[in-house]
């Protein structure tokens, strides 16, 4: 296979995450779209490292994305559950207010 | 012994259809995440994405990155946002939907962005690979798991053999940094998930 295929498919996957994030109220669906657009990133550090002369830098890099993702879900879901906790809801168009 | 299956009928003309299947899968669900109402049914449509985009990380050789993807990903962010779905949504089918002028304003701002990069991607002229010259160690069967742990130690034998006598940086320092940063992560999330609970308890 080619670079470009990879690459067509990080880029669906990429825009599909920023429209997830961008239309869905629920805040878990927001993060999900967060996912998908790391996934598409991360195909790209695969596809590049496969075929240009980026080496194994490129898996190295989709390793720490992967690691980093974990994090960020971990730190968005507690601000959700507090968010639940405070608004009874995870509509995020009620985040209007700071400190609720 | 299956990675070895995959990764040789990744170089095999089969390799082709295997990476169609998996490609189209990602694409549709990942169409269908976005599509998807529930946020539980988002939730299974971005695990079947996420697994095909595993699959696809074995057909480019990378194995080790597949398989992290497949425990990290799939087995335990994935987990982490179902129990999120769990403990903040008041029934199993909550459904917070759009307004239909939203999805169509984000279906034709999504076409208009998917028709930008795709139009860049294929304007660019990538650089050719270098076809097994710094592969004497590394990926060519596929078998990335030793230079990986090397790099990750702060060596990097494949760059360094290749060029004879230079030494190359790997990514201890990287590797130390993200490791503590994902425990301080994981502590300070479990703190802001407790405390709130506890004031609302009282």
């Amino acid at each position: 296979m080619s670079l470009d295929a990879y690459l067509l498919v990080g880029a669906v996957l990429f825009v599909c995450g920023v429209i997830c994030m961008a239309t869905k109220r629920n805040g878990i669906g927001v993060l999900m779209g967060v996912e998908l657009v790391l996934n598409g990133a991360n195909i790209n550090f695969v596809a590049f490292s496969k075929y240009t002369q980026l080496g194994l830098d490129g898996q190295i890099f989709s390793l720490f994305v992967i690691v980093l993702a974990a994090a960020e879900a971990a730190v968005a879901l507690a601000i959700a559950l507090n968010f639940y906790n405070n608004h009874l809801t995870i509509d995020v168009d009620r985040a209007s207010k700071l400190k609720g | 012994m299956s990675n070895a299956l995959l990764i040789s009928a990744a170089s095999a003309p089969g390799g082709n259809l295997l990476f169609f299947v998996f490609a189209l899968a990602a694409c549709l669900c990942a169409v269908a995440v976005v599509a998807a109402q529930t946020v539980v049914r988002m939730a299974f449509w971005l695990v079947l994405s996420l697994g095909s985009t595993a699959a696809l990380f074995f057909l480019a050789d990378a194995d080790f990155v597949g398989a992290a993807q497949l425990l990290i990903y799939v087995g335990g962010t994935l987990v982490l946002l179902v129990f999120g779905v769990m403990l903040t949504a008041s029934g199993p089918y909550l459904k917070i939907s759009t307004s239909p002028g939203e999805i169509v304003l984000g279906s034709a701002v999504a076409l208009l962005f998917l028709f930008v990069v795709i139009a860049s991607i294929s304007g660019v002229n990538w650089p050719a690979p270098a076809v097994a010259d710094a592969g004497d160690l590394q990926t060519t069967a596929g078998n990335t798991l030793r230079p990986l742990g090397l790099s990750f130690l702060g060596t990097r034998p494949d760059l360094d053999l290749a060029d004879g006598d230079q030494l190359s940086p790997g990514y201890l320092l990287p590797f130390e940094i993200v490791s503590v940063h994902l425990l301080v992560v994981l502590i300070g999330a479990a703190y802001l998930a407790r405390a709130k609970r506890r004031a609302t308890g009282t």
